[in-house]
């Protein structure tokens, strides 16, 4: 139903893709020679990836998994017998037989040419970089026992430093113009705010006009820090202001943590990915001087329950009472980059979107209105911190709009790099550590507000309850897993039928619940022109996140990326939920208690409406 | 300015009927024709036209396009120009039998930025040759349609390099692409395409009109017929000359009357400089190539100037995109002021040498491979006088 648009990248740049069908045609498999050792390889496959398969190391810059083709950095250059020069083999193309050197002589001198270049071009000492230790520039610099600057070394300044976005930082002094970002923000995400400007040397990474990333469309998904290779890109890091916060005894600082950060910062400390690490940070964060600890799956648990009954309204409103004005399919709107992107680049569908605040939101308004009367604290003197895998939530936190407890909701978007440096600085090896619950009055939340970390996953739970709250039966799924949910496809489609509904709903009887879920903006972007061609009648609810793979993909997340490490985060997450007893939003006692005491009217009644929904801006593309 | 001495093969009245022929032949008949001449592309890299003619005919496809390489950038170049203003009929039936040839429906010239001036002129052309059914539907009653369209460059030395220029007609930046695919296969908008030099074009129009063999009896064994040179410099009698391929330096200086001359530089900025003990040396693909440019100092000429020159526009010129060749010229043009200064130790020229030789093994494309010429032939073949000064 959904047609791919001609990508922008030249046909040359993308990936080749080697179709099944041509296997067992002619000369599907090619017999190569590297380094005097016969190798059979697949017609297409690059010398990179057929180096790769056997274990023959080519170091790379400008080559990254996620992305198209570049071949710029020409660090992975190899000798091809024959030829007058040496060809990138992150580009080259298998096709007839081969003879590859991967480290002759004229080999090696280029690299080392090439590395010498870049480094007399990268500003800046390794010991005051945020990117010491996780830097491949550093560790080809290591790779190629460099200790001098044969071509000299800047050493000043040439580009100032762009903070203006509550997001990302560009320090474009440091940049090796690799394009990751360019290509991450043209072809990945399409959004485009990234592009290469001026010519030959004089080339650098700027934004439209060379205006400020917060004066652009920059839709803060953080995806260009995840992929640059050097200390350009970073997040816009506030983990001074905490320790200040924590250190001040009058602060009562609290921290939620998201289900995507525990389940990958485990990486940060040298664990391989698929780790979840949920208790011991508890007991980290604790340790670091943190008042209180949550669970940002309770209000997911919440989201699930106000998000889900606003889309009952919706085909209530819709189907009982013929309000055409009610706009479905709804969107899910727990994705601040997806937010937005379509603020910007659909301004016109915002009533598409659930009204509902992000789990991060609703946490913040939360707590310094039913928290702050609980306990007896004065809300002006509570910290509330969020840990999020995320980049966006810094810039969400920061919309003018989340002030409905009368102050700053959220006050500090953490990243998970960020926390794992800030546990760094306290001394602690997470690993270690003994683990600890959360802590109440949220407590412990259900395996339905965990699996939000992956892509699919607010979708699955929004049915375990949906289902659950029009038919009073579970959903007919094996084990809960809604498996149509999971996986890594850009654009998924399903449906459930509704069937011996409840009175109340049995307008529904008979219906299928359409779904679709999208990861990626440029996933999302398929969907919505699909929309504003209308061809999404018939679908009910779209869950879209910003990032691939959802949020454990996010842009606060550990560097490196790859679809491989993505999906053992979530795995991770996954595996999680299957052990918990409690896996519907709805069963979570502490919602039920929290609608008994606090949001007396119900889901999406007043109060509610007040603390958890909010409203859009309608911003377009016009930048001043 | 025209062609200066008596031409060999540009004789415009000649070669009037080359198309009518053209279109009587099958597809394969020509491109086996131009490969029997042993046509070299004339913008300098001297790919044989017929190989890449043969594989954009054999390339199965859609659509097929031909581009023809106008943006005549390469300094001290400037015969393209004159076959465009005065030998126009010759390069747009060259392009069209090109496309009879590989079987396209559609062409276009990209044409410099700076031969704006041309536009009107071409156009108008252009427009004559559709009204005299030589150009678009049902060409000559042959049943072949073709046209071709004017596309203005923006002024990138790169966007002559044929994969950027395609970049840059699909609004893209003008940067080299990845090869292969060659754009023979994956081209203009993916399509097969073709992308020949306008001197190229003329040369097969001319092979149609007088046969491989004829054309084979011209210049020497490898690089046969004639080649345009666009002389420029020192000498009393500058401008284009059609010259066969195999004659000396020394003959070339000789014809244009360059009594002083110490160094000529072979094939514009990117090629190569010789000094007078070389000045017997031949032009031709496998000697001194060049895609016309030869330039002329004579002794009252500054080398190390000269070759500044030459790293400041390749500074400039470079598309910044690979890294070899967006810092190595600048790590260049900072050596040759090193040595302006007394600065540069022989060592570190050696390190640049060596450096340069990196660059035209690893640079991405033809620009940051060639641009190290000037560098290490100036400073190998002219090395005491260099330094003798200074």
């Amino acid at each position: 139903m959904i047609k791919d648009k001609l990508s922008r990248t030249p046909v040359s740049q993308q990936p080749l893709v080697v179709h099944k069908e041509e296997q067992g045609g002619i000369g599907s498999l090619v017999e190569v020679e590297i380094n005097n050792r016969k190798i059979q390889v697949q017609m297409g496959t690059t010398i990179l990836e057929a180096c790769k398969e056997n274990n023959i190391h080519i170091p790379t810059l400008c080559y990254h998994e996620d992305l198209c083709l570049a071949g710029l950095c020409r660090i992975c250059v190899v000798e091809i017998e024959g030829m007058r020069t040496l060809q990138a083999s992150c580009t080259y193309p298998i096709t007839n037989k081969l003879k590859i050197q991967t480290s002759s002589e004229k080999v090696r001198k280029a690299r080392r040419h090439i590395l010498d270049l870049l480094l007399s071009e990268h500003y800046g000492e390794c010991y005051v970089c945020h990117r010491n230790g996780n830097c491949e520039l550093q560790s080809l610099a290591k790779e190629y026992g460099v200790d001098g600057f044969k071509f000299g070394h800047i050493t000043e300044r040439r580009h100032s430093v762009d903070r203006s976005s509550y997001s990302v930082i560009r320090d474009m002094d440091k940049c090796v113009l690799c394009k990751r970002c360019v290509r991450t923000c043209i072809d990945l995400q399409e959004v485009g705010v990234l592009e290469a400007t001026h010519r030959g040397y004089d080339t650098t990474i700027s934004t439209f006009y060379d205006k400020p990333l917060a004066d652009v469309i920059c839709i803060n998904c953080g995806q260009c820090i995840n992929r640059c290779p050097t200390a350009a890109l970073k997040a816009n890091d506030p983990s001074d202001e905490i320790w200040v916060a924590i250190d001040d005894p009058k602060k009562h600082v609290v921290i939620q943590t998201a289900p995507s950060p525990r389940a990958s910062i485990g990486e940060e400390f040298g664990l391989p990915a698929g780790h979840s690490m949920t208790k011991q940070l508890n007991t980290a964060l604790r340790w670091i001087g943190f008042d209180k600890v949550f669970d940002t799956n309770f209000t997911a648990d919440l989201t699930i329950m106000e998000e889900g009954t606003e889309l009952l309204n919706r085909l209530k409103k819709k189907i009982v009472e013929g309000d055409n004005s009610i706009k479905l399919p709804q969107f899910t709107s727990c994705s601040p980059g997806w937010v937005k992107y379509i603020e910007h680049f659909y301004p016109d569908y915002l009533d598409y979107l659930s009204s509902c605040k992000s789990p991060q939101q609703m946490f913040g308004a939360l707590i310094k209105t039913f928290y702050a009367q609980e306990n007896n604290i004065a809300p002006e003197d509570i910290v509330t911190v969020a840990l999020m895998p995320c980049s966006a939530k810094k810039f969400e936190c920061n919309r003018p709009e989340m002030h409905s407890s009368g102050f700053k909701d959220v006050d500090y978007g953490l990243t998970t790099r960020e926390m794992a440096q800030m546990i760094k600085e306290a001394g602690i090896y997470l690993p270690d550590l003994d683990g600890s619950g959360f802590d109440d009055p949220f407590g412990d939340a259900s395996g339905a507000g965990l699996i939000f970390g992956a892509t699919g996953g607010v979708m699955e739970a929004a049915l375990r309850t949906v289902y659950e709250i029009v038919t009073g039966r579970e959903v007919p799924f094996e084990n809960l897993e809604i498996t149509p949910c999971r996986g890594f496809e850009g654009v998924r489609q399903a449906s459930v039928k509704l069937e011996g509904t409840l009175p109340e709903w049995n307008f529904l009887e008979g219906v299928d619940l359409n779904f679709m879920i999208a990861h990626g903006t440029a996933n999302a972007k398929k969907v919505m022109e699909a929309l504003v061609r209308g061809e999404l009648e018939n679908i009910h609810f779209i869950e879209i996140m910003a990032c691939p793979g959802g949020c454990i993909g996010g842009g606060g997340q550990p560097i490196p990326t790859s679809p491989e490490i993505r999906k053992k985060r979530a795995e991770a997450i996954y595996n999680e939920d299957r052990g918990l007893e409690l896996r519907k939003s709805h069963n979570n006692p502490h919602i039920k208690y929290i609608y008994e005491k606090f949001l007396i009217d119900g889901p999406c009644g007043h109060i509610s409406h007040k603390l958890l929904h909010t409203h859009y801006v309608k911003r377009g593309k016009f930048i001043a | 300015m025209p062609i200066m001495n008596d031409t060999i093969q540009f004789n415009v009245g000649e070669h009037r009927l080359a198309l009518e022929k053209a279109l009587k032949l099958a597809p394969q008949d020509i491109v086996m024709e131009i490969r029997e001449a042993g046509l070299k592309g004339r913008g300098g890299a001297g790919f044989p036209t017929g190989t890449k003619w043969l594989m954009a005919l054999s390339a199965i496809a859609d659509k097929k396009f031909v581009i023809c390489n106008a943006d005549e950038g390469e300094p001290g170049t400037f015969k393209d120009r004159v076959l465009l203003d005065e030998y126009t009929n010759l390069v747009i039936d060259g392009i069209t039998i090109g496309g009879y040839a590989i079987q396209a429906a559609e062409a276009i010239i990209y044409l410099r930025a700076e031969y704006k001036y041309l536009h009107h002129k071409l156009e108008r052309f252009l427009e004559e040759k559709r009204e005299n059914n030589q150009l678009g539907n049902n060409i000559l009653n042959s049943g072949f349609n073709f046209d071709i369209k004017i596309r203005l460059g923006s002024g990138a030395y790169v966007c002559g390099e044929e994969t950027a220029l395609i970049e840059s007609l699909e609004g893209h930046r003008g940067e080299a692409r990845n090869r292969p695919p060659f754009p023979v296969n994956t081209g203009f908008m993916g399509y097969p395409t073709i992308v020949n030099n306008v001197e190229t074009f003329a040369s097969a129009a001319i092979i149609i009109s007088k046969g491989a063999e004829w054309f084979r009896e011209i210049g020497i064994s490898k690089s046969y017929g004639t080649k345009l040179v666009s002389i420029s410099g020192d000498c009393k009698k500058p401008g284009v000359y059609e010259v066969p391929f195999g004659i000396s330096i020394n003959d070339l200086l000789k014809m244009v009357q360059a009594d002083e001359a110490k160094a000529v530089q072979v094939g514009g900025a990117s090629g190569q400089c010789i000094p007078e003990s070389q000045f017997d040396r031949k032009i031709s693909f496998e000697d001194l190539s060049t895609g016309g440019s030869v330039m002329i100092f004579n002794k009252s000429r500054d080398m190390l100037h000269i070759l500044r020159n030459f790293m400041e526009f390749f500074v400039e010129e470079s598309c910044g995109q690979c890294s070899p060749c967006r810092i190595g010229n600048k790590k260049l043009l900072e050596g040759v002021e090193l040595i302006e200064q007394g600065k540069c130790s022989y060592t570190y020229l050696n390190e640049l040498i060596e450096l340069g030789k990196s660059m035209q093994l690893a640079s991405k494309c033809g620009l940051g491979q060639s641009s190290p010429n000037p560098f290490i032939s100036i400073l190998t073949n002219f090395e005491n006088e260099v330094f003798s000064t200074r």
